[in-house]
């Protein structure tokens, strides 16, 4: 090969530096889209979900004078408690509302009046009159529920938005709509903060349906899973890290929590159902077998957490309190665990985190049944607050995409407070020896 | 007496032998404060007669809760008439339950019966019995077991190493939990897979091409005898994964990449928590997604581009995993990235490489084992991802590899199988156990050999 001239050597080293370059800026472009496209899918996802779900924070409410009329309620006069409480009250807002639109005359054109008020605002004249006796015979203003299309039609949203467009897609008549507007004008509709959605059960009807069933639910799972998993966890990680010796048995252990820690949540939901049910005899849908599923599934982060924990303590702690005389247990005990108590609790609540967001293994021991009564201990059949989302995501009324997306929105907010405590555990209590 | 009456009396009782050994302990040591003669300090005195009161009583209630259900019920059959006695297997649980149901105080509609009554009641009398004996026995136990801790109270005895040695007991069975765990798994879903393969063949449920598993209600019933061809489920299962894979694992190297050799330690900071945050997000919110906001979005997309795209298709479901597996990824890329030498780098910038030229000559090769490891974790992820593909891909059973079509999973399938109530002999709800011992077996194989790659690769460079 002939020699290069000077000239020639840099003119090659020259394209031969522009082509590298280019490349190097190419494979930076491409690291940099990559984390955009990261960043993008998290803002599309938030922007989705409170999109959709802040609506749901407020209801729609109609105000009715209703007449509590003796002669729906109780015909008879007998003022019994019975008697009252399960009279007709339903009757009473469609009383009330024909005297407010008394152009609504054939059956048709009523059955539409009547169902602007949500069926539970009948339960709401309930709950007054038997808190109040004396009501009876009376007439107040009251404040009811509006149905879920109302609520979707006032708020803006879903395809009632522009009266007239599309016959199919439009829910409400337009005499509806008409009513509606005269309610608004008249002051008589407005929208307030949403009490029901976190104070009630779930329901069929999405105007009555809350979360506050679920959330109990998830509490008491949450409960006895860190009842049952923090120290079960923190003690199998002293075990393992401090006084087991190397034998066949702590490696199959330490192999197995490895592996279990990536085994698929519903793998732990079959053996739930198939051990804790059906070997045990423990009830369906109960928070506790949850707990329990909930338990073995978290074990594996809080033991993994944990003995990262201890071992970060350095072993000068360790051979300073044997020094002085301290039995191994004491040194555990009384120096090592106090010193990584603080990593531990933070892979605790990282472990709560996980747990509480997990559906998958409750589907499988029943947790998915309708359940409207809030639960009230871990042996009552309940639901679980991603569960309940589950279960409003495949119900068809529009009213629910909206309480869904909220619901969302509560359950992230639990899970970043969570979060957030476990980062300011390590930082308050971090250690650097 | 209550089981929570129960504990609390124990509890006392407890606190009683703690203090009360402590305070004996002190005074045969020489006084309180002065302990000179004793082996251990007087509180594991107290500690070990607190023990020895507790634990017999807790061992006992124990077996007698297993058991005594058993002899109850064996008692209860026993008492029936001959002509409930003499029912078949089945019919005797029925009647069983009725009666349980009955004795709880709930009405039961057969159980206006004037046996079933009678029945009841002696359940009840029985149960009651046997409370009433296991509270009293417990009782005896503990003063029984306080007796003899109080008998050994003695200067020299080593109070401090039983009661270790006991707690070290314990710690030993804390981590048992964990195989215990595996065990429970192994065993119950092989053996109620065992079950299914009895009455469905091996070889039909592992190679057999159509899944359908409705069974026949009537004897008569024609056509809908089941099919319990897995294949479908696989294809389906292996196509979603594949989706998210080719969708997370590129994504996640470059996050990763970028991160750890490019973006400055400000921007680092703010980056990783937040890419992180996706992996916080439970799965259900991102099956929501699926459905709600991505499938819709394809389907807008294929129709512009005049394809037919099933409102549940692969692609949909396949996406919105591969993003949820992204921080996955990269978390784990990022692992393996750090843990190349530094050196390595320098000598490769030394001979004048770029950066892009370092990392993928140098840094990605070195760490081309950790990251194959990562993938492997990624792939077990997504084959036993469940809610994402419950609430966005399909039901039915087609066996396809195109991703605009609706598939169904292995996931899809269990959980469509065993929500609901269902009796527990027939096929159809034993394969929900025959899938998921598939599953179980097939995610632990990918896991055992990603962990000892990345274990391996760690080794290499520590």
């Amino acid at each position: 090969m002939a020699m290069l001239t000077p000239a020639e050597t840099r003119r090659r080293v020259d394209a031969s530096l522009r082509r590298r370059y280019r490349s190097e800026w190419l494979f930076r472009l491409y690291g940099l889209v990559s984390v955009l496209l990261g960043v993008g899918f998290l803002l599309v996802l938030f922007a989705t979900i409170i999109g959709n779900g802040y609506g749901a924070f407020r209801q729609v409410f109609i105000q009715l004078e209703v007449q509590f009329d003796p002669a729906v309620l109780d015909p008879e006069g007998t003022r019994q408690q019975d008697t009252l409480a399960s009279a007709d009250y339903s009757q009473l807002v469609k009383t009330s509302l024909r005297t407010l639109f008394p152009d609504a005359e054939d059956r048709t054109s009523r059955r539409e009046l009547n169902a602007l008020v949500s069926s539970g605002g009948a339960f709401n004249l309930q709950k007054m009159l038997l808190a109040d006796p004396t009501l009876l015979g009376q007439t107040r203003d009251v404040w009811l529920p509006a149905d879920d299309e109302v609520n979707v039609f006032v708020k803006g949203r879903g395809p009632a938005a522009g009266a007239g467009s599309g016959d199919e897609a439009q829910r409400l008549s337009d005499r509806q709509i008409a009513w509606i507007q005269t309610l608004e004008s008249s002051g008589k509709l407005e929208q307030r903060f949403n009490t029901i959605f976190f104070t009630a059960g779930d329901s069929r009807e999405p105007e009555l349906a809350g979360i506050w069933g679920a959330t109990k639910g998830s509490f008491f799972m949450l409960f006895v899973t860190l009842f049952l998993a923090f120290p079960l966890g923190v003690a199998a990680a002293i075990y393992l890290e401090e006084f087991a010796s190397r034998n066949w048995l702590v490696d199959v252990i330490e192999v197995n929590i490895n592996n279990l820690a990536a085994v698929p949540s519903i793998v732990f939901g079959l053996l739930g159902l198939a051990v804790f049910i059906n070997f045990f005899g423990m009830p369906r849908s109960a928070p506790l077998v949850g707990g329990l599923v909930l338990t073995l599934m978290t074990l594996p982060v809080i033991i993994i957490a944990s003995r990262a924990a201890i071992k970060s303590v350095p072993p000068s702690v360790r051979e300073a309190a044997l020094g002085v005389g301290a039995s191994p247990m004491q040194m555990v005990f009384h120096h090592v665990l106090p010193l990584a108590l603080p990593g531990m609790m933070t892979g605790a609540i990282i472990g709560m985190a996980r747990a509480l967001g997990e559906s998958a293994p409750l589907l499988m021991i029943g947790m998915v049944a309708f359940v409207v009564e809030p639960p009230g201990g871990p042996m009552s059949p309940s639901t679980a607050l991603p569960v309940q989302i589950y279960l409003w995501a495949d119900s068809p009324e529009r009213a629910f995409v909206e309480r869904t997306s909220a619901a969302i929105m509560v359950l992230l907010a639990f899970l970043l407070v969570m979060n957030a405590a476990a980062v300011w555990l390590r930082s308050r209590f971090e250690r650097r020896w | 007496m209550r089981l929570t009456t129960l504990a609390l009396i124990l509890t006392a009782m407890a606190l009683a032998a703690f203090y009360l050994g402590r305070s004996r302990a002190a005074a045969i040591g020489g006084g309180p404060g002065k302990a000179r003669l004793l082996h251990s300090l007087p509180k594991y005195y107290g500690y070990y007669t607190a023990m020895w009161c507790v634990l017999p009583g807790l061992v006992l209630l124990l077996a007698w809760t297993a058991l005594s259900d058993t002899v109850i019920t064996g008692r209860v059959i026993e008492a029936l008439p001959d002509s409930l006695r003499n029912q078949p297997e089945a019919q005797l649980g029925l009647t069983l339950n009725d009666i349980r149901n009955l004795a709880a105080g709930q009405m039961v509609d057969e159980a206006r019966r004037p046996e079933f009554a009678v029945a009841a009641d002696l359940y009840n009398n029985l149960r009651t019995a046997s409370q009433r004996l296991l509270s009293g026995l417990i009782i005896a136990v503990s003063f029984l077991g306080f007796a003899l801790a109080w008998w050994r109270l003695q200067p020299k005895f080593r109070a401090r190493n039983h009661v270790e040695l006991a707690i070290k007991a314990a710690l030993i069975a804390a981590s048992l939990v964990a195989i215990l765990t595996t065990l429970g798994i192994l065993l119950s879903v092989t053996f109620e897979a065992i079950r299914f393969f009895r009455q469905v063949p091996f070889d039909d449920f592992l190679f057999g091409l159509t899944w359908s598993p409705q069974m026949a209600i009537r004897a008569d019933q024609v056509g809908s005898s089941g099919a319990f061809g897995a294949v479908p489920l696989f294809v389906g299962t292996l196509l979603i994964s594949a989706i998210a894979l080719i969708v997370a694992v590129p994504i996640g190297l470059m996050i990763a990449i970028y991160l750890s050799e490019y973006a400055r330690p400000a921007v680092r900071r703010v980056l990783k928590p937040l890419l992180e945050v996706l992996a916080g997000i439970p799965t259900v919110v991102y099956g929501y997604f699926a459905a709600l906001t991505m499938a819709p979005v394809i389907r807008q997309w294929g129709d512009s581009l005049g394809l037919d795209v099933a409102s549940e298709s692969a692609l949909g479901a396949g996406l919105v995993m591969g993003i949820m597996i992204i921080p996955f990824v990269s978390s784990l890329s990022d692992d393996v990235i750090n843990a190349v030498p530094q050196a390595m780098r320098d000598g490769s910038y030394a001979l004048g490489a770029t950066r892009s030229e370092t990392i993928k000559r140098v840094i990605l090769r070195a760490a081309l084992p950790g990251i194959v490891g990562g993938v492997l974790l990624a792939a077990s992820r997504a084959i036993g991802e469940t809610m994402i593909v419950v609430m966005a891909a399909g039901l039915s059973a087609n066996l396809t590899a195109n991703p605009l079509e609706s598939v169904t999973t292995v996931t899809v399938q269990i959980v469509t199988l065993l929500v609901g109530d269902q009796e527990f002999d027939s096929p159809k709800t034993l394969a929900a156990f025959a899938l998921g011992l598939v599953l179980f077996v097939v995610t632990l194989i990918l896991n055992i050999i990603a962990l000892q790659v990345v274990r391996r690769y760690r080794e290499q460079y520590d």
